[in-house]
C-alpha cells in the first residue's frame, strides 16, 4: 500500500502533480468504499482507493489507537490488504472530469504534498455522509458539537472525562455515542431524542427481523443506564461565554435548562453528494440516484453506501460489493446480493421516516442566528422565497471554505431548497493543485478537439 | 527498574508547540484532540470575530481551522500530531 501522506513528508508542495492510473478508482474508504475496492481488485482490476483521512475505515471503522476493531471491520480491512488495491490516504478530491480521449475520468486530489491526478476507467463514489446541523441560538459556541462528532473526536484522542455532556439530536446514533462517552468518563446528563416516543417505539418494533440490531441497541442503552433517554424532546437554545455553559430543552410544553460543558446537537445524517454532483450525477431528495447495479446516470460512475441514502453499515457494505463487482464487469456475481440490499434498504427507509426532524425545529433560529458559519450569514439575511443560488449571490451563504456542506443541509431543511450545482474546486485547494488541474483540463480539451 | 524507566522518554508521546506553549501529548492523536485536551476550545475567529471550535470532527465543517507548520487553514481534526509540530490558533478566517 502506498501512503500519499507518508511519502516525502515535510517536502514543499510540488507544482508537478503525481500521476496514477487505475481501472477503478474508489473515492472514500469507509465500509462501502473498502467493499467496492476489495471486490473490484479481487476481480483482477487495478484499483486505487483514496480517502482524505489519515486512516482507512471511514467514520464508523475509525478506532482509537490501541483499541480493537470490530470483527467485521477487521475482516474487511484484511481482505482489502490481500486484494492488492492501492490505498491513497490524506487525499481530498478537488475536481473530477470526464476525459473523452481516454474514455474515462480524471480525478484531481490534494494531499499534504500537493496535487495528484488519477485516471480511471470506472469510478465508485463512496463519500459517505455527514451530520445534519439545524441552526438554533447558541449553536456556534465552542463546545457545541455534533453527535457523531463526539464519537469521531473521541476516536482521535479527545478526552471527555469529567465533562458534563448533554446529547440532544436524533437517530440511532444517540445511543452508541452516549454509551461511548459514559465509558470515556463523561457525565452524560441527558439524551434527548427529538422524534416522538411513538415514532421511536414504532421503529424499534420494525426491527423484529434484525434481532442483532435490537440486541446491540439494548447493550448501548444498558451502557448508559441511569441517564434519561427522553424522546419527544428537543433543543431550544444554548448559552455561554467563551464556550457553551447551558442549554434549554423542551418537550413542547415546558422548557428546562441544563448546565453543561459539551452539547452534542445533530439531527441524523445527510449524504455527501459533492463529488457526485461534480461528476454530473442526478441527486434526488439529497441522495445520489443509482440503478440496480449501483451505477449512476453518468456511465461508468458507480455510487455506494450512505451517499445513495442513509442506511447504515450493513447496507453500505452490500452496496459497495455490488458497485465493486459491477465496476469490474461482474454483474452476474452481483445479482445474488440484490435481495439482501433491497431488504436493508426498506429498513433504512423506516428509520428515515421515524427520525425525520420535526417541524418545530424550523422555528428555533432567530433572525440573528448564524446559518452560514463560514461567512457569518444570519438567518434574517435570507429570504425564504430565494433559491440556494440566490442566497449565495446575495449573502455569500455557502461560499466559504465548507462550500455549503453545513448550511446547505440546514437551508434545505429550513426552506426546502435543493442543493445548488457543484463547481470546482469542491474543497479549498492550493494554487499548485488548481494549476495542475487546469493543465490537465486544457490537455484533455486539446486532445478532444 | 522504575528508576530506569523514569529516565527514558515515555514511548508513544510527542511534543507539539501550541501558541508558543509546549504540549506533551499521546502520539497518534489529532491536532484537534491535542488542543482540546490542552484546554483550548476556540480554534479560530469567524469573519465577524466570534470564537469557533470543532463542530463536525470529520473534516466537513472547516470550523477547526488552525495554522500548522506555518500553513494556514489546516483542519486540526484531520492532521495527526508529530514531534515539533507548531500550531497556532485564533487566526481570523
Amino acid at each position: 500500500m502506498s501512503a500519499f501522506s507518508a511519502s516525502q513528508a515535510g517536502a514543499a508542495p510540488s507544482p508537478y502533480a503525481k500521476r496514477h492510473e487505475a481501472d477503478v478508482v474508489v473515492i472514500g474508504a469507509g465500509p462501502a468504499g473498502i467493499a467496492a475496492a476489495t471486490r473490484a481488485a479481487e476481480s483482477g482490476r487495478t484499483v486505487l482507493l483514496l480517502d482524505e483521512s489519515p486512516d482507512v475505515g471511514g467514520q464508523i471503522w475509525r478506532h482509537r489507537a490501541g483499541q480493537p476493531l470490530p470483527g467485521v471491520a477487521h475482516e474487511w480491512m484484511g481482505r482489502l490488504t490481500r486484494s492488492g488495491a492501492t490505498v491513497l490516504r490524506g487525499a481530498s478530491v478537488v475536481d473530477l472530469a470526464f476525459d473523452a480521449e481516454r474514455r474515462g475520468y480524471t480525478v484531481t486530489a490534494e494531499g499534504a504534498n500537493g496535487a495528484c491526478l488519477v485516471h480511471a476507467h470506472a469510478l465508485v463514489l463512496a463519500t459517505g455522509a455527514r451530520e445534519r446541523f439545524i441552526p438554533f441560538p447558541g449553536w456556534t459556541l465552542p463546545g457545541v458539537i455534533g453527535v457523531g462528532a463526539a464519537q469521531a473526536l473521541h476516536k482521535t484522542g479527545v478526552s471527555f472525562a469529567g465533562k458534563r455532556v448533554v446529547i440532544a439530536g436524533s437517530g440511532p446514533l444517540l445511543l452508541p455515542v452516549a454509551a461511548m462517552l459514559r465509558a470515556g468518563g463523561a457525565r452524560v446528563l441527558l439524551v434527548a431524542e427529538q422524534a416522538s416516543r411513538r415514532a421511536v417505539a414504532g421503529f424499534a418494533r420494525s426491527l423484529w427481523r434484525r434481532p442483532a440490531v435490537l440486541l446491540q441497541a439494548a447493550r448501548y442503552r444498558a451502557a448508559f443506564a441511569g441517564t434519561s433517554y427522553v424522546p419527544g424532546t428537543w433543543i431550544v437554545a444554548a448559552r455561554g461565554g467563551a464556550r457553551v455553559q447551558e442549554v434549554d430543552l423542551t418537550d413542547g410544553v415546558t422548557v428546562r435548562t441544563i448546565a453543561c460543558d459539551v452539547l452534542c446537537a445533530a439531527f441524523g445524517l445527510v449524504p455527501n453528494t459533492e463529488v457526485a454532483r461534480l461528476a454530473g450525477c442526478t441527486v434526488m431528495r439529497g441522495s445520489v440516484v443509482v440503478d440496480l447495479r449501483q451505477e449512476t446516470d453518468c456511465p461508468g460512475v458507480f455510487c455506494a453506501g450512505e451517499t445513495t441514502g442513509i442506511g447504515g453499515m450493513d447496507l453500505s457494505i452490500i452496496e459497495g460489493e455490488i458497485a465493486g463487482l459491477c465496476s469490474a464487469g461482474r454483474d452476474a456475481d452481483a445479482r445474488s446480493l440484490h435481495a439482501r440490499r433491497n431488504r436493508l434498504r426498506s429498513s433504512a427507509e423506516a428509520m428515515e421516516r421515524a427520525f425525520a426532524p420535526r417541524a418545530e425545529l424550523r422555528t428555533l433560529a432567530t433572525p440573528d442566528t448564524i446559518v452560514c458559519r463560514c461567512e457569518d450569514v444570519p438567518c434574517g439575511a435570507i429570504d425564504p422565497t430565494w433559491t440556494m443560488r440566490k442566497a449565495k449571490l446575495y449573502t455569500r451563504a455557502g461560499m466559504g471554505p465548507c462550500q455549503g456542506r453545513v448550511c446547505g443541509a440546514a437551508l434545505e431543511f429550513l426552506h426546502g431548497w435543493p442543493a445548488d450545482t457543484m463547481r470546482l474546486p469542491c474543497e479549498p485547494a492550493l494554487y499548485s493543485t488548481l494549476i495542475a488541474d487546469a493543465a490537465t483540463t486544457a490537455a484533455a480539451v486539446t486532445q478532444g478537439a | 527498574m522504575s528508576e530506569t524507566r523514569a529516565t527514558v522518554t515515555a514511548p508513544g508521546k510527542v511534543t507539539i508547540v501550541a501558541n508558543g506553549r509546549e504540549l506533551r501529548v499521546d502520539a497518534g492523536i489529532s491536532v484537534a484532540a491535542a488542543l482540546l485536551n490542552g484546554g483550548m476550545s476556540a480554534f479560530r475567529r469567524s469573519v465577524h470575530g466570534s470564537d469557533r471550535g470543532p463542530l463536525c470532527g470529520i473534516g466537513v465543517c472547516y470550523e477547526c481551522r488552525v495554522t500548522i507548520g506555518g500553513v494556514r487553514h489546516r483542519r486540526a481534526c484531520l492532521v495527526t500530531v508529530a514531534d515539533g509540530l507548531h500550531v497556532s490558533t485564533g487566526a481570523d478566517a
